[in-house]
């Protein structure tokens, strides 16, 4: 393993320390362990957090500040985060308003939220939670713990923040942060495993002319493993599953993510979006906004994911609407 | 069972933990993200540094402990299940000393805070799988007047057994449960730290501590 790193248990608090540097409008408390928009509280604003765990940058850090996250709580490298640092970040961006949680859906995230939430709760503090799950590799049945929260959770923090941003109420903000994730579509493959600092290896051995299929966030093995074929059959696998789980066409307006995993070129990237775009024309899909590049990562993972949120008049006004973070700025 | 006894148990399950941080880890990167043995290390490493000045009155405090202890530290799913279940326990042994019958009890509340949060039902491949069947041979045990050294040692041999049960299994909860049928013929990592602390539960009892 050759890493950038001192020593494998420091890494998220060495990577805190640095976001603390670059970044001097956040507030990072590497004692709670959380990043905090530098004006929050702001009176009468809805308090917007995540966090989950720590190796998927810029997802949550990267995505706080103006118009998008007040707060974010990076755990251990793929590790929830603990209820003492989820109810301190609640705490420091509350101001009376509520606070939203939004929560990607693996048991260790749900389970910390939800004890951070009943002591929030319990303190006098509104918690409203948004459940995202648009990893349609998994199915949603009694047999799984349900589908996984990957991509579509940039586009659930951009709206409701920007929702947040402009004075909504909570149950609006909330609302809409589970419109964002009833209406998108994920699905990724991967081309190598990852490998965490502690382990020290990669996750999985993957000869040259294979892949996985189906893949989480998390190195873990996807649903599957194929052999591995050209970028335009990969993006037909992707949008076949994407289209049986949540089926998209003619009259239909998207916002597309091509996002990579944290170890492909963004030229591939690229090249990949432009095999998205010709597929979803040719179903008749308008893509009303786009976005490429590496966003919600699985450490060195090779790879990439496809997200397809169908998007109506509201979804893209807030996704124009200005955002001024660490990874995602634009407009005022 | 008095305090002393409790914090030999909690004092072996660190240093077992510890050992086998490795070994867990490695399973849990079969069939999830790699992170088991080295989040409950850190977990049982903050609880022995939490019990260390810490003066407990009763067994159920000395619990209690130990599971906020593990909430605050562990993070993902065990973090959550593990400190409600010791909380869970804790909270039923209010007195310096308790008896086998207490002890059954208690560890049968344990498992259902366990439950309610985790919604884990036998069969899912799960901590369930080797708590479950742990905890029904300690209670026979107690039933048939056996000894608590008895009794334990049965627990964790049961908790054995039920921990090599979960390889056959096809996860249906957490992170394994993504994998499908590919979750078939890998040993759970929480079914198998579950055993650790029922073997290091005998091995305290049988050396007094």
């Amino acid at each position: 393993m050759k890493k950038l790193i001192n020593a494998p248990e420091d890494v998220v608090r060495e990577a805190l320390a640095g976001v603390a540097a670059a970044h001097p409008e956040l507030r990072v408390d590497l004692v709670n362990q959380i990043v905090v928009r530098a004006e929050a509280p702001r009176a009468g604003k809805v308090g917007l957090i995540s966090g989950g765990g720590s190796g998927h940058e810029p997802l949550h850090g990267g995505f706080v500040g103006v118009g998008m996250l007040d707060a974010a709580c990076p755990g251990e490298i793929f590790t929830s985060p603990v209820p003492d640092q989820i109810l301190a970040a609640t705490k420091a961006v509350e101001s009376g308003a509520g606070v939203v949680h939004i929560v990607k859906n693996y048991t260790g995230d749900v389970l910390n939220f939800q004890m951070a939430a009943e002591l929030a709760t319990d303190d006098g503090v509104r918690v409203e939670t948004v459940l995202v799950d648009d990893d349609v590799a998994v199915e949603n049945s009694t047999w799984t713990a349900g589908r996984r929260g990957t991509t579509a959770t940039l586009i659930v923090e951009k709206v409701a923040g920007a929702a947040a941003e402009e004075g909504q109420a909570i149950e609006a903000v909330a609302e809409l942060g589970r419109r964002v994730n009833e209406n998108s579509a994920s699905f990724a493959v991967a081309l190598t495993a990852c490998t965490t600092p502690a382990a020290g290896k990669p996750g999985f051995d993957l000869p040259e002319d294979e892949m996985e299929v189906g893949v989480g966030i998390h190195g873990e093995p996807g649903r599957r493993r194929e052999k591995l074929v050209s970028a335009k059959d990969i993006v037909q696998i992707c949008l076949d599953a994407i289209q049986t789980a949540k089926p998209i066409g003619a009259g239909d307006r998207a916002i597309v993510i091509v996002n990579g995993l944290g170890g492909t070129p963004l030229i591939e990237l690229y090249l990949v979006f432009g095999e998205v775009a010709a597929a979803l024309r040719t179903a008749g899909v308008e893509i009303a906004r786009s976005l490429v590049g590496n966003y919600v990562t699985s450490l060195d993972m090779a790879g990439m994911s496809v997200t397809v949120c169908r998007a109506d008049d509201d979804i893209i006004r807030l996704w124009d609407a200005p955002v001024r973070t660490p990874a995602l700025r634009w407009g005022g | 069972m008095d305090t002393p006894l409790t914090r030999g148990w909690i004092a072996r399950v660190a240093s077992t933990i510890a050992d086998q941080a490795d070994y867990l880890t490695q399973l849990d990167s079969a069939i999830g993200d790699a992170d088991h043995g080295v989040n409950m290390n850190r977990g049982f490493a903050a609880v022995t540094d939490a019990l260390a000045d810490y003066e407990a009155a009763t067994v159920g405090d000395l619990l209690v402990r130990v599971g906020s202890t593990l909430v605050s530290r562990v993070g993902g799913a065990s973090g959550p299940l593990y400190g409600t279940a010791f909380r869970a326990m804790g909270k039923e042994l209010a007195t310096p000393t308790v008896d086998s019958a207490q002890l059954a009890g208690a560890l049968r509340a344990g498992l259902e805070a366990l439950q309610k949060l985790g919604a884990a039902v036998p069969g899912d491949k799960t901590i369930v799988d080797a708590y479950l069947p742990a905890l029904e041979a300690l209670q026979a045990a107690v039933d048939a007047g056996e000894s608590l050294t008895t009794a334990t040692a049965a627990a964790a041999s049961a908790a054995h057994e039920g921990m090599r049960s979960t390889i056959p299994m096809q996860a249906r909860k957490g992170r394994a449960s993504y994998l499908g049928p590919r979750s078939v013929g890998h040993q759970d990592p929480g079914a198998t730290s579950t055993w650790l602390i029922f073997r290091s539960l005998a091995e305290a009892t049988a050396a007094g501590g």
